[in-house]
């Protein structure tokens, strides 16, 4: 079996007496979508911020292609080949939509960052940027500041910053929050042709989505993974049904 | 975009119309009263890249701004006094040389940058104001405190410095030279703007998350404009010290470090011209209501209280109708 691409092995984070992570311990393998859902509050962001370097565990390891990356700063982990996005759009919002696209042209590209030439005369790095945003629909608006745009349209545009960075992994923190039933319906169409180009650690509450698109999913309750498994096996699990999907499910 | 740019050439315009009134009526005040506008503005420009695009409220640009007005001070006293300046081993002629003058005040305004970055740039909001207002301190309380170039009285250089090819002692051209390095200065800025630092640096700026995931560092690009923003501010002190012909700690005053801001917010945060438009205002303020009462600062605070209330985005802001600082 090939080594996965994103593991972490015994994650531990407590926020005073909160356990916000308790012994997580999930890998992300070659080709799949692993879903990570779970109530609100159960730690999943927590998670992702381990995962991408903006939280330290207090125990544990993250791995990234078999490299112990727990060390590493959100920056090198993102050169490394991590594409996220955030639960609260974060974008350059007073730039235009191309340009918060460019930034990760630029900074997946590792050059250095000249003073003078403009940044949209580097032709490459901005083909590759039109080329990013034309796959989330979003090269209409590529002139247009970020401010502007809906907030699918943002959502769009943080998917759009993560393809730049032609990353080895996805991690994505409710890419279809606050979206209605087209949007997530659109949202939905997008990663499943993602997932050729990178595995997808996706965390999400909409259960449509995650049930359609997820190779693997993982609950998470309390900061702990109570189930992991196949689709199926998550949908059978009393467990889950108890803790998460109600009866609904 | 474009409306910005009408203002901003009418603005330089006006300076250069000014200027030309006074030369033919012989009004040599006006002249220098126009190189002071054009030197403050150049210090603005160069606080305008930490503040504007990095988002960095220094209050205490007056430390490059001072260090550039002794660099003058010290190698033209020393070029004066035919005395060579020793630092141990080290033995330098003082010079009367504006670009030799000029590169010393960039150079070591520079390594202070980089010095007060690295200690302030790991903290951030009001902690980041509060230290760079510290360094301002001391540096102003050490000019004061050491002898050798003048103390608390300063100290002064009786002839200007020269420039190859020209007469700088003749007010046109001294305003001039200072005009040049403006328009160099506000061409750098544009042009860093939309440059791939520029980006970066003002995506850091908005979302510091958003920069670092995609692989920036945040922290390295704002040290990097702060040693851009000092060395300029420190041109513009070597220049101003060149106009009075004369340094003194209030150079490094934590007043000056205010007025700096000051012309920024006036003018508007972050527009390329707002420094031009701010420091204009505040002389244009200073010469005529000081004239009239030595409390003029009252009518400052009350324009700067209608700026920061009514329009955010400043002097430039209100011309152009538009709000957001940056495009
Ligand atoms: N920096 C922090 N300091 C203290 N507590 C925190 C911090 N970050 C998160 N928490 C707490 O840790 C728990 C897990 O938060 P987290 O944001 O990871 O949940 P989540 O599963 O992403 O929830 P949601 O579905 O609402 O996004 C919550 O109780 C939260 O209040
Ligand atoms: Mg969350």
């Amino acid at each position: 079996m090939t080594e996965p691409v994103i593991e972490t092995r015994a994650l531990c984070k407590r926020f005073g007496a909160l356990e916000a992570s308790r012994d997580i311990s999930l890998d992300l393998r070659v080709g799949e979508i692993h879903a990570v859902i779970g109530p609100n509050g159960a730690g999943k962001s927590t998670l992702i911020s381990q995962i991408c370097g903006g939280l330290q565990p207090d125990s544990g390891e993250v791995r990234l292609m078999g490299r112990d990356v727990t060390g590493w700063d959100v920056a090198a982990r993102a050169r490394a080949g991590i594409g996220r996005t955030f639960q609260v759009s974060a974008l350059a919002m007073e730039d235009t939509v191309l340009q918060n696209a460019l930034l990760g042209a630029f900074g997946a590209s590792g050059r250095r960052l000249g003073l003078f030439r403009p940044a949209l005369r580097y032709r490459d790095l901005r083909s590759r940027a039109l080329a990013a945003l034309d796959r989330v629909g979003l090269a209409g608006q590529a002139a247009a500041p970020a401010a502007e745009l809906s907030h699918g349209e943002r959502r769009r545009l943080e998917i759009a910053i993560a393809l730049t960075l032609a990353p080895r992994a996805f991690v994505l923190d409710e890419p279809m929050a606050g979206l209605g039933s087209e949007g997530t319906k659109e949202i939905t169409n997008l990663l499943n042709e993602l997932r050729s180009e990178a595995p997808i650690l996706l965390v999400e509450h909409d259960m449509d989505a995650v049930f359609a698109l997820a190779d693997r999913i993982s609950v998470l309750v309390y900061g702990q993974v109570i189930a992991t498994g196949a689709v199926e096996e998550i949908r059978a699990n009393a467990e889950v049904r108890a803790a998460y999907l109600g009866d609904s499910a | 975009m474009m409306r910005e740019r009408y203002i901003n050439a009418a603005l330089l315009g006006g300076l250069l119309l000014v200027v030309f009134w006074a030369y033919t009526g012989d009004e040599p005040f006006t002249i220098t009263l126009a190189t002071r506008v054009a030197i403050l503005a150049l210090a603005g420009v160069g606080l305008n890249i930490a503040l504007g695009q990095g988002g960095l409220v220094s209050l205490g640009h007056a430390v490059f701004f001072g260090i550039g007005g002794y660099a003058m001070g010290i190698l033209a006293s020393h070029a004066q006094s035919y005395q060579p300046l020793t630092l141990g081993p080290l033995v330098i002629e003082g010079t009367k040389s504006m670009p030799l003058i000029w590169l010393t005040a960039m150079v070591a305004s520079g390594i202070a940058a980089l010095l007060i970055g690295l200690v302030s740039l790991r903290t951030g909001g009001v902690y980041f104001i509060m230290i760079t207002l510290a360094f301002g301190q001391m540096f102003y309380y050490f000019a004061i405190s050491w002898p050798a170039y003048g103390g608390e009285d300063g100290l002064s250089i009786y002839v200007r410095n020269g420039f190859p090819g020209l007469n700088t002692l003749d007010p046109i051209q001294f305003f001039g030279l200072c005009f040049a390095l403006l328009l160099a200065a506000l061409a750098f800025h544009a042009a860093f703007k939309h440059a791939p630092f520029g980006l970066a640096l003002n995506a850091a700026r908005q979302s510091p998350d958003r920069a670092q995931a995609v692989g920036l560092d945040p922290t390295r690009l704002r040290l990097i404009a702060f040693v851009i923003s000092g060395v300029i501010t420190g041109l513009a002190g070597a220049l101003f010290a060149d106009l009075n012909r004369f340094v003194s700690p209030t150079m490094f005053s934590w007043q000056l470090s205010g007025e700096l801001l000051i012309f920024i917010i006036l003018g508007g945060t972050g527009r390329l011209c707002g420094p031009v438009a701010g420091a204009a205002m505040f002389i244009a303020l200073e010469h005529w209501l000081g004239g009239l009462s030595e409390y003029w600062h009252i009518y400052l605070g009350a324009l700067l209280l209608g700026v920061v209330l009514f329009a955010p985005g400043g002097l430039i802001g209100i011309a152009t109708r538009r709000e957001a600082a940056h495009d």
